[in-house]
């Protein structure tokens, strides 16, 4: 579980009840999600959304921490890479 | 002469479905077995058992297709059309994956006691401009009408006629191990933009339906190629994966098929990944899947992509002797996964 | 997308893939515990791409799995209720009870609606003031803070209609169901980057340290799965215990504590019956009394409902990552996604399903 995809808030309203909501882009198609979760959100950050919330705000710095150990990798020598199987 | 054994008992063990369910209708694999087992059981014959998009039959000399196809969608209008221009655009279209020149569609209305005038108006006249677009009249048609309760609106059902190319075969057992697999365009388009209206998956952005007639683009490449093509499907309930899924297991061949070649549009992909939707499996009405001769799978992109409708066909991949009935896909990291039949519709997921 | 495509990268796939081959040297059962990861490995065949020294088991992470055939059976006799619209995430439909799914009730003409969003089942309530609308409140932690919001929406705005059946599960408690038991094999966890950008990480150091099992939090796309595999061989291999966070970029160690208030305001943590394996205890979510208003198993006197599983049926002994689903007698022959045995089978995220669909000819 569970299905959380990265979105993109282009706007903030206030939904007539009080709970924050954004209109959050997921390229190019939009939806709106409640922001209640995570009130620090603001416009232009990407945030998983989960089942129309925004759970958390992606952090662009950790998020290339896969990439930098990649590109650490790279500079410590050439790895042996497994073909991709043959089709059965 | 001998009298032919009456059998009353229901193909279709009871103890699995005493009713029908949604699913026989959702284009995978509960349709196929409701087809097989309940008509194909109950009236049989050699052109029906082909279970392709349209009939072709001999007739003085030439071949007619012959097809037919209901439509019951809801909403009724939706971004880009309504259920009349798609009624039109998928019979024309069927009759085109026959090889076949549309000659003339037939209309019946089951229309919902209540259902509003004005609406039928519109439907009518889009139907109408659907049908002239593509040089094929409406010229007969049935107008029934039932109890408010018993009809969802309003239900469309749309036969058509048309006059099959000499020289030309269009059908799964013509599929060969070494041709090309092409898709006109991005696919599942059609399925995420009546999902956006649909209440409780209500996306902001319109997205519109990508339903056309797509017989002008099968001349053109019936013009090039001839009998080099030799299937054309066109990937509505079900969608890409199991129009493949069908054909593979028709023509008795393996598919091969590459993820990251298949063209979806960006909003589409986004709204797929929100729902948890694979788009192989999400309907198509604008979009054709196309075996060719590998030796000229290149003409025949460049065919598809010089018309209107095909500018972003690609090829997605190849028929192959090994794995035969199955598809299989190479993942854009470089995994296989089997591409299976869905038991019913996709259903958008939490997990 | 952002944050989606770069971790599909195939080269990078490919590179992480090598450092897996290159660091492992003996054999090691690693357990997932998420049905989107279970999917992820199977859809882009990661599966068949590592070592063969490292089995990767899927285990109960999938919660329209693991939600109790009373549960399931409650929700049927709910919904079939002549003035109630029943709603729920797609999923649940096609979960085969006793007898029958909540699709077979639609067909029978129940309203049963698909919602993306609990909030949209309020919404259904507020529009619907003359019918009972019941939201089926299945999920682990990650979906716990949106219903939780769907309660406290409603109760503090008066949509007296609505209420909800809960059956929400925890996976600490259930890791340590698995990991104390005598047959356990699990040596190392990958665990569910979702659950834990709601609940953070920090609960599963001390079982990593009781249990002597590293884990790693880890993201869902191939690049994630791999760097998290990569991480929890390299704990392994090296002899560390602890917790590790792969997926970083939006996970946490205190995770997000907004999402844990609220969850604790409306929610109490009880036990809770995980079909397939059993009870377990503190491993449920329930609603407190406060908000027994909206509470469906308080309000729809549906009787006592006892079910029994079909005896053929190894889900549970296939989510404790006893055995694989190809391994059942019955998979792809008497238990197929048309005709379910159980749940694994049917739900999109169950570990029968994704085997079926997407390796059924490759196993």
């Amino acid at each position: 579980m569970c299905l959380g995809v990265p979105g993109r808030i282009i706007s903030i309203d206030e939904s007539p009840v009080g709970m924050p909501m954004a209109r959050v882009s997921f390229a190019g198609i939009v939806k709106e999600v409640c922001l209640a979760y995570t009130p620090e959100a603001s416009v232009d950050d990407f945030v998983v959304v989960h089942v129309g919330f925004s759970i958390s705000v992606i952090d662009e710095a950790e998020a290339d921490r896969v990439f930098a150990y990649l590109r650490e990798m790279n500079e410590l020598g050439e790895l042996e890479i497994p073909q991709p199987e043959a089709t059965p | 002469m001998s009298v032919a054994t009456f059998n009353l008992e229901c193909p279709l063990p009871i103890a699995d479905y005493p009713n029908v369910v949604l699913a026989h209708g959702g284009g995978g694999r509960l349709s196929r077995t409701l087809v097989e087992k309940i008509f194909l059981g109950a009236y049989p014959n050699e052109v029906l058992a082909t279970l392709h998009d349209g009939a072709v039959l001999d007739v003085h000399g030439g071949r007619i297709a012959f097809s037919t196809d209901s439509y019951v969608i809801d909403p009724p209008f939706f971004p880009g059309g309504d259920i009349g221009s798609l009624a039109v655009h998928g019979t024309i279209n069927d009759l085109a994956m026959c090889g076949a020149t549309p000659l003339a569609l037939s209309a019946g209305f089951i229309l919902e006691e209540g259902f509003p005038m004005a609406d039928l108006w519109r439907i009518a006249l889009s139907m109408r401009d659907a049908a002239a677009a593509a040089a094929t009249p409406i010229v007969t048609g049935d107008t029934k009408v039932v109890d408010r309760g018993k009809g969802d609106g309003i239900f469309i059902n749309t036969t058509g006629v048309g006059i099959v190319r000499p020289g030309i075969e269009l059908a799964p057992r013509r599929a060969r191990a070494g041709d090309a697999v092409l898709v006109s365009g991005s696919i599942a388009t059609h399925g995420i933009a009546i999902m956006s209206i649909r209440e409780g998956l209500e996306f902001e952005t319109q997205l519109a339906t990508d339903s056309a007639a797509l017989h002008g683009m099968v001349a053109s490449l019936l013009d090039t190629l001839g009998s080099d093509v030799h299937v054309l499907r066109d990937p509505t309930r079900g969608g890409v994966a199991s129009a493949l899924c069908e054909i593979a297991d028709s023509a008795s061949v393996g598919i091969d098929i590459e993820e990251a070649a298949i063209p979806v549009l960006d909003e589409v992909r986004g709204a797929c990944e929100i729902l948890g939707f694979d788009p192989l499996y999400v309907a198509n009405e604008g979009k054709l899947i196309a075996f060719v001769a590998a030796e000229r799978a290149d003409e025949a992109l460049a065919t598809l992509r010089a018309h209107p409708l095909g500018g972003e066909a690609a090829r997605i991949g190849t028929v192959t002797s090994e794995h035969s009935g199955h598809v299989l896909q190479r993942s854009r990291i470089g995994g296989l996964r089997a591409i299976e039949m869905l038991s019913g519709e996709q259903l958008p997921r939490i997990c | 997308m952002k944050y989606v495509d770069e971790y599909r990268d195939a080269a990078d796939s490919q590179k992480m893939l090598a450092a897996i081959h290159q660091r492992v040297t003996r054999e090691w059962t690693l357990m997932e515990v998420c049905g989107g990861q279970t999917h992820t490995l199977i859809k882009f065949g990661i599966d068949r791409m590592l070592p063969e020294q490292v089995q990767i088991v899927h285990g109960p992470g999938c919660p329209v799995c693991v939600t109790p055939l009373e549960m399931i059976d409650r929700a049927i006799a709910i919904a079939r209720m002549p003035n109630v619209i029943f709603t729920s995430f797609g999923d649940m439909l096609r979960v085969p009870g006793s007898e029958t799914d909540l699709l077979s009730v639609k067909a029978a003409g129940g309203d049963v609606r698909i919602v993306y969003s609990p909030l949209d089942a309020v919404r259904i309530a507020e529009q619907n003031p003359h019918r009972e609308v019941v939201f089926f409140a299945v999920g682990f932690e990650t979906t716990a803070p949106a219903n939780a919001m769907a309660v406290w929406e409603a109760a503090h705005r008066g949509v007296l209609n609505f209420s909800m059946l809960v059956s929400h599960v925890l996976v600490p408690p259930a890791m340590e169901a698995i990991l104390s038991a005598e047959t356990n094999r699990v040596q190392g966890f990958l665990a569910a980057g979702h659950v834990c950008a709601i609940m953070g990480y920090h609960e599963y150091e001390p079982i990593a340290q009781k249990y002597r099992v590293p884990m790693v939090v880890t993201g869902f796309e191939p690049l994630d799965l791999l760097h998290g595999t990569l991480m929890l061989i390299e704990m392994l291999e090296d002899g560390r215990i602890g917790v590790e966070n792969q997926y970083a970029r939006a996970v946490r160690r205190e995770g997000n504590t907004v999402a844990q208030q609220t969850v604790s305001q409306v929610f109490m943590a009880g036990e809770r019956k995980w079909r397939g394996i059993g009870e377990i205890p503190a491993s449920g979510l329930s609603l407190r009394p406060e908000y027994a208003a909206h509470d469906a198993e308080l309000r729809f006197a549906v009787g006592t409902i006892t079910a029994d599983e079909p005896a053929e049926c190894i889900s549970g002994a296939i989510m404790q990552g006893h055995q694989k689903p190809h391994q059942c007698p019955a998979f792809g022959t008497r238990c197929t996604p048309e005709r379910p045995l159980g749940a694994p089978m049917v739900s999109s995220e169950g570990a029968c399903a994704a085997y079926y669909n997407y390796g059924r000819v490759l196993a």
